[in-house]
């Protein structure tokens, strides 16, 4: 086999099978060694040779740089930063020690990390209980199905900014289309962004519309994936509807339902722009999140509260990990990889 | 539920029931952006809004010839974010992922669990010392300020190395054998073989930089000549005097390359991913 079969020559499969005959016809030890090392040269020599060490170095610095420098570094910053508080011109310079630890502890701080809760929840529960509602139906053999599901996976497009102006424009009392069906139901609508009893509610909801299309995307591929022959035999044996549904198909797809929970679980968690754009905290600070909160802190108004801000941002880390290693280290052992 | 078998008559009606009303819906929000834009207010501001109204161009010109918040220099910013930010994250990820997978090194398993930590760190816990680590370098009038924290990604790194492992081991022997130094393997042969993965992960990126919210938004304040277009929909919506049509005209002209991403670019995207990620 010559290089220019290899450069030319594309297809991986195809390029598998020529070079596993070649190798079927070399003696078992020849080409081992030659796995591991960057030349034909024996291993011992090329172990740890300077030129490939160099090589190695050369490719990771710019990912380790970057993720170093604005990843890593900052969040001994942040430990930093959370002792400091600000000056007159918004300089923080000022040692105040555990000051804004301390004022994690009141109460209107646990309200913020009750509405997180509260916002995540809701975000991860309607956020994968409607993508699935819609991604089940569309896996039949139905005509029109594609064009459906293409249709539900246009609100993925989306930036938090974008969905959450068109949707203050849908529940803007002088045009909602929203208020219209419910007027027509005899229903009154509610103050949807100012009304602090349903604001959480009407951010939460947006977040659940922005993630559905990006879901049902991954359920619908994870459905289409599912072994032709198990479906066989479980309807061979009996199995139908919701039986069916919780005791074979769900098994069979969780690693997508996994992958969906953990990315809306963090999309949730990290959400600014609709809290901010859609009711910017209020009202009265019913929809301050904690990522809000870290915003309205250091960055609103002039704030610059940088010292109360990245002591919260530790909370949210903090938060993250926590949620990361409860979803793998508890829902993942249900997961069933095939 | 199952595939196999064609749904019955009574099942496929409740299934289309259910679909074109989820769709009402859900995709109301859509319809009203797309057409929003050529209606006047008249049309919008009535309840239900009427989208068989008098169509005209008026708002689409009105949002590029305001110049409260100008639209033009935010669409090139915009544009330099999303590029920027994939053309860096596949070239920081393609050589770390190819180096953790088919270089020698000594850090090759803490380095690689480096890169996944950073993946948990959620961005908005670290950017108030990025925010002032960026306006101390004094670059916070450059449109680079806007891309900089963003040039390398965790999350790349993984998808493509997970992509390179799953690469033929036999075809690595064979370009060695036949004399195949570094940089030819990696360009002439391993990136061609993992293109799902690759065109996954610029789709990605591209996406992740033009919908980016938080950092332009802090970026921008001091200066509005750094607006995205995602901070510049928010200023227009802040000003008091634009009405629907316009805001509609602005959120159409920021979501025209997300649409065509997520309509043309969602098979290598959900490809990509199942592949790396999921499975």
């Amino acid at each position: 086999m010559s290089r220019d079969d290899l450069s030319t020559e594309r297809d991986v499969s195809a390029m598998s099978t020529v070079s596993n005959t070649t190798f079927t016809e070399r003696p078992p030890d020849g080409p081992v060694t030659l796995t591991d090392s960057g030349s034909v040269s024996p291993s011992v020599i090329s172990r740890w040779n300077p030129r490939e060490l160099l090589l190695t170095m050369l490719f990771l610095a710019p990912a380790v740089a970057g993720l170093g420098a604005f990843v890593i570094f900052p969040l001994f910053q942040a430990v930093y930063l959370a002792t400091m508080g600000s000056d007159i011109l918004g300089n923080p310079t000022r040692f105040v020690g555990l000051q804004h630890f301390a004022e994690l502890l009141t109460p209107d701080f646990g309200a913020v990390l009750l509405r997180t809760a509260g916002f995540t929840l809701i975000v991860v529960v309607a956020g994968v209980v409607l993508p699935m509602a819609l991604a089940v139906p569309l896996s039949q053999r139905l005509p029109g199905m594609r064009v459906f599901r293409t249709l539900f996976t246009l609100p993925f497009a989306y930036s938090a900014s974008a969905a959450s102006v068109v949707w203050l424009l849908m529940l803007n009392p002088a045009m909602s289309p929203v208020n219209w069906l419910l007027q027509l139901a005899g229903v009154s609508a509610p103050g949807w962004t100012t009304d602090s009893g349903w604001a959480l509610v009407t951010v939460a909801g947006v977040t659940v519309w922005m993630v559905s299309g990006f879901n049902l995307l991954v359920l619908a591929a994870g459905l289409a994936g599912l072994d032709e022959q198990v479906l066989e035999a479980a309807r061979i044996d009996g199995a139908t509807g919701v039986r069916n549904f919780t005791s074979i198909v769900l098994p069979m797809i969780s690693p997508s339902l996994f992958f969906v929970i953990v990315t809306t679980t963090l999309t949730a968690l990290q959400s600014l722009g609709q809290p901010q754009v859609m009711t910017d905290g209020g009202p009265n600070g019913a929809t301050s999140t904690l990522v809000y909160s870290i915003f309205n802190q250091a960055f609103h108004n002039n704030n610059s509260n940088y010292g109360l801000a990245s002591a919260q941002g530790l909370v949210l880390l903090i938060v993250g990990v926590l949620l990361a290693a409860v979803q793998f280290g508890v829902i993942e052992r249900r997961v069933h990889y095939r | 539920m199952s595939r196999l078998n064609r749904p019955g008559p009574a099942t496929s009606a409740f299934t289309y029931i259910w679909l074109v009303v989820a769709a009402v819906v859900l995709l109301f929000p859509v319809l009203l952006t797309a057409l929003g834009g050529f209606l006047p207010s008249i049309d919008l501001l009535r309840q239900p809004p009427n989208l068989l109204g008098h169509y005209t161009v008026a708002s689409y010109v009105g949002a590029l010839q305001q110049t409260v918040v100008p639209l033009l220099p935010a669409f090139g910013n915009s544009l330099f974010v999303g590029l920027v930010i994939m053309i860096a994250h596949l070239v920081t990820s393609c050589l770390a992922a190819y180096a953790l997978v088919f270089l020698r090194t000594p850090l090759r398993t803490p380095l690689f669990w480096l890169f996944l930590a950073t993946i948990m760190v959620p961005y908005e816990a670290i950017v108030v010392p990025n925010a002032l680590f960026v306006r101390s370098l004094g670059i916070g009038d450059s449109r680079f300020a806007l891309v900089l924290p963003f040039l390398a990604n965790g999350f790349g790194v993984f998808l493509l190395r997970q992509a390179f492992r799953q690469f033929p081991s036999e075809l690595r022997d064979a370009a060695t054998i036949d004399g195949c130094g570094h940089f030819r393997f990696l360009f002439t042969i391993l990136l061609p073989g993992c293109r799902p993965a690759i065109a996954a992960l610029a789709v990605w990126s591209f996406l992740q930089g033009w919908n980016m919210y938080f950092w332009p938004l802090i970026i921008s304040s001091t200066n509005n000549s750094l607006n995205t277009l995602q901070t510049a929909v928010f200023a227009l919506r802040s000003n008091d005097s634009a009405d629907p049509g316009l805001l509609l005209a602005g959120i159409t002209i920021t979501l025209l390359p997300t649409l065509l991403l997520v309509l043309f670019g969602q098979r290598w995207l959900v490809r990509g991913f199942t592949a790396g990620a999921v499975k």
